[in-house]
């Protein structure tokens, strides 16, 4: 690999070409294009080029109230909505200084979870299609299909749910959450176990997976790659449990961390982490306290004066919310921090003389959600 | 010698989790009675969706085709898209006072996100969520909707 | 007119005598030669196109889905329905492709695939011609059809589809070789390369049997070398969807897609049938040396269907592969041959030499 990086430069413009990978790739699960440099099959270098589904969120969120600013934030990540929407509530609540009920503190984690869950399975489904092994999609899909169910109850959408508001749950959860939950948690146990027998222990996929995609400890702190692909580079960078919110203080759960650094282990982390999201939802299922599902909240609300800044472990890393108020109903300045923005980063970095296979793996890898990364 | 063992033990595990990932498609194929996919227009009549589902906006109307709107217009300043317009009019009452009530509450659905936040603040309880979800049209205007039926009155008392 | 479902044999000649009475004997080979032709393309686009349902339907039911259910009874005119609408579409020009060789790589898939079909016996007597050294020409005929995907990868002007291109090379070449020397474990077995004598020669239990182990391992190794030779999954390479979009025949559309979708198709049913006539005595029924009664029975079910049954088992086993499996990298694939099924393969010979010459086998 390295007598080939360091080929002197005038012997590689001869022979590198450029091939556009998206915007309409099967690979890149949605509108991003990576401008990449080959030489033979092997990556050179790349260049990704976003904007492509760039909808000037941060922007829109200035127009609308604080209420109305938690539908936009589902559609950054649409696959950790759940987990958007409780940033904006918790820096809400945070500056308010609202005290919410513990019923909704339980209600939220339990979502939260219910979100990770949902997103590692179709990270799972499109993993696997991406290394070529189309029948995982399906599995993924179907057993996801149970979660978008649950939530469809309870919220009303499968989706983009809109289900927290500042202060509390726009709704009780319906009478059947619980048992359905259960039922989810017992069914996914032993599905989760066909994932492994298909695709992790498939020699093949760690042919594919292991030593691939480098990914250093220092680098990933560097590049600010967080979430379970920092995770898999041994970085302890877990928000819930750095600054637990909501539960995460005092449930019991590991954080998962792996040290091979590669695809593999980014791939087991996520592996792991629905093990470990089962066990929170498991330790809270039961002991929903009774009470208001929202606390009191005025009709209209206005942040003081002042910079807040609100951070949650999504399903793909962290993601921080920046806020500046100048008093008014609806924010001067919203930012948002989202993982993906930074985790594609680092992908030029770590695909360097891999080949274009190994590109897709690592992509796929970093779990990149687009509309994330333009916002 | 020990590369040579390798090899072989190599070869053996790469088959063993080759069959291993075999029998799960394979178990699947030969157990039909697992299949998840809806069969969606056929299974129309007895389709469900869950009583919360956000199918469209809807103006919750009773037997009397009476409905409890005022024309407060909270909802149109909580949507963040724009996509309710209330018109209200003006009426004179039986005690010959001029009373504020709802002309014609409009809905676009097709800039509807379903945030929830119109039938979430509704004074009255006027809004809810209605089960219809095939809102597909030939024409974009045909999702422009009013949601007061034509000839409803505003239920006495909720005022 | 002695028509006997059991051995076309008298059926062939009765044809033949027939068109001998009234014609040239020119004549009546060019007329023998267009029935054949006409028979073999019709048979080529049913079973191409039921192959193709097939294939959705295993998948459909591998992955908990019903697969196409709509047109027709469980679906089974969807692949017309799709052939028809391929027919209908445009054909794209490429922009600064060579448009000859464009044209013409999915012939030369389509005729590669298609000389090679003539070689199979389907039933006794039923094979358009029985060479001496019919496997030695199917393996040089199948192997034609790589000249096309070359083609249409360096004509499309795509950088896509010479990548796709340039990895089928080097994947085809490889596995070329396994192929033809897992084949010869066999031949070294039966001491011919004619499928007829093939075939009658495992009337008395098939070569899968009669050669146990080192017959296994080749029927293995065949198994996986074909299955990279006609480009599928976990092989498919040249057309990894979600690396190169499609491959070879990304700029392919129309009924010259269809082609390649086609050629696919058929070439794994070419490589089953091969397979099934080789390793698992093609249209022989299943016979157990002493067991008269047992035997008998056996022979009741016609050769064609034990043919069929056979090779639809292996091209199940096939898509089961496919539809497991993610895909190799390029230079594990060379890996799996050169390290792996080369060396296994090249012992195994040795092993089965060894096995005729001390008479060890059945």
């Amino acid at each position: 690999m390295k007598e080939i990086i360091n080929l002197p430069v005038s012997n590689i413009e001869e022979e590198e070409y450029h091939i556009n990978m998206g915007p309409q790739h099967p690979s890149t699960h949605g509108v991003l294009r990576l401008l990449v440099s080959l030489q033979g099959e092997m990556v050179r270098s790349l260049k990704p080029h976003c904007g492509y589904i760039h909808r000037g969120i941060e922007k829109m969120c200035e127009k609308d109230t604080y209420p109305q600013v938690i539908h936009l934030t589902d559609r950054i990540d649409y696959l950790s909505a759940h987990i958007n929407n409780h940033a904006v509530c918790l820096l809400v609540e945070k500056a308010l200084e609202v005290d919410v009920p513990e019923r909704v503190r339980y209600i939220r984690t339990i979502m939260d979870e219910l979100a990770r869950i949902q997103s590692h399975q179709l990270w799972w489904s499109s993993f696997g299609m991406d290394l070529g092994g189309l029948t995982c999609f399906f599995y993924g899909l179907r057993d996801r299909e149970m979660i978008l169910d649950i939530w469809e109850e309870t919220t009303g959408s499968r989706f983009l749910q809109s289900y927290n508001c500042p202060g509390g749950v726009m709704q009780d959860i319906h009478p059947n959450f619980q048992k359905k939950v259960h039922a989810f948690l017992k069914t996914f146990k032993k599905k989760i176990k066909d994932y492994d027998r298909i695709l992790s222990g498939n020699v093949i996929f760690e042919n594919r997976s292991q030593g691939v995609g480098i990914l250093s400890k220092e680098d990933a702190i560097s590049y600010g790659v967080t979430g379970p692909s920092g995770r898999g580079s041994g970085w302890s960078c877990d928000v819930r449990k750095t600054e637990p919110y909501s539960m995460y203080g005092k449930v019991q759960f590991n954080e998962v961390l792996r040290y091979e650094c590669d695809t593999y282990s980014r791939y087991m982390v996520r592996m792991q982490e629905m093990h470990e999201s089962m066990n929170i939802i498991e330790q809270l299922i039961d002991n929903i306290p009774e009470g208001e599902h929202s606390a009191k909240m005025k009709a209209v609300i206005k942040l003081p004066a002042g910079e807040y800044f609100q951070r949650v472990e999504s399903a793909r890393g962290e993601l921080g919310l920046f806020v500046v108020s100048d008093g008014n109903k609806t924010p001067y300045r919203m930012k948002f921090r989202t993982p993906s923005f930074s985790n594609l980063s680092v992908l030029d970095h770590i695909s360097r003389g891999m080949k274009i296979a190994d590109l897709v793996a690592i992509g796929a890898s970093l779990d990149l959600v687009i509309p994330d990364i333009d916002r | 010698m020990n590369s040579f063992f390798k090899y072989f033990s190599d070869i053996f595990h790469g088959v063993k989790s080759l069959l291993i990932g075999m029998s799960v498609t394979g178990r699947y194929f030969f157990s039909p009675g697992q299949i998840v996919t809806q069969q969606y227009p056929e299974n129309r009549k007895n389709l469900q969706m869950f009583e919360r589902f956000k199918g469209e906006v809807i103006m919750l109307h009773d037997g009397n085709n009476q409905h409890r709107c005022n024309g407060c217009g909270i909802c149109e300043n909580n949507c963040p898209n724009g996509s309710i317009e209330v018109i209200p009019a003006k009426i004179t009452g039986e005690d010959g006072k001029s009373k504020r009530v709802i002309d014609k509450h409009i809905y676009h659905l097709g800039m509807c996100t379903f945030c929830g936040l119109c039938v979430k603040n509704c004074p009255s309880n006027a809004l809810g969520f209605g089960q219809e979800f095939e809102h597909a049209v030939f024409d974009r205007s045909k999702l422009t909707k009013v949601l007061n039926q034509p000839g409803s009155s505003i239920i006495k008392g909720v005022e | 007119m002695t028509f006997n479902i059991y051995d076309f044999t008298s059926f062939n000649r009765w044809i033949d005598e027939g068109l001998n009475s009234f014609m040239s004997p020119t004549w009546a080979l060019i007329t023998e030669m267009a029935i054949i032709g006409i028979v073999f393309l019709l048979f080529y686009a049913v079973v191409g196109l039921f192959l193709v349902y097939a294939e959705r339907k295993v998948c459909a039911f591998m992955q908990n889905r019903v697969g196409p259910n709509r047109v027709g009874p469980y679906g089974i005119f969807q692949t017309i329905a799709d052939f028809i609408k391929l027919l209908m579409k445009e054909l794209v020009y490429i922009k600064d492709s060579d448009k000859l060789l464009f044209n013409l790589a999915p012939f030369i898939v389509i005729i590669a695939s298609f000389m090679a079909l003539s070689a199979v016996p389907f039933a006794k007597g039923l094979h358009a011609i029985d060479f001496d050294i019919g496997i030695l020409y199917v393996i040089a005929v199948s192997s034609l059809g790589v000249v096309g995907i070359l083609l249409a990868g360096w004509s499309s002007n795509n950088k896509y589809s010479l990548i796709g291109a340039m990895r089928s090379g080097a994947q085809i070449v490889s596995y070329e070789l396994s192929v033809g020397l897992s084949l010869l474990t066999i031949i070294v077995l039966a001491g011919t390369m004619q499928f007829s004598e093939i075939v009658e020669m495992q009337r008395n239990g098939w070569f899968i049997f009669k050669g146990h182990i080192p017959a296994i391992i080749a029927f293995i190794v065949f198994l996986v070398a074909s299955t990279a030779e006609t480009n599928r999954g976990p092989f498919d390479l040249a057309e990894a969807e979600s690396e190169l979009t499609a491959g070879f025949h990304t700029e392919y559309s129309g009924i010259k897609f269809a082609f390649f979708f086609l050629a696919e198709y058929m070439n794994m049913f070419l490589v089953a049938s091969i397979a099934a006539t080789v390793f698992w005595g093609g249209w022989m029924p299943f016979h157990v040396s002493g067991w008269a009664g047992f035997n008998t029975i056996m022979d009741y079910i016609p050769p064609f269907i034990w043919y069929i049954g056979k090779t639809a088992f292996i091209i199940w086993l096939m898509m089961l592969f496919k539809w497991t499996f993610p895909r190799l990298r390029i230079d594990q694939l060379l890996t799996l041959e050169w390290k792996y099924l080369l060396p296994i393969n090249l012992v195994n010979i040795l092993f089965m030499a060894f096995l005729v010459l001390m008479h060890w086998h059945f």
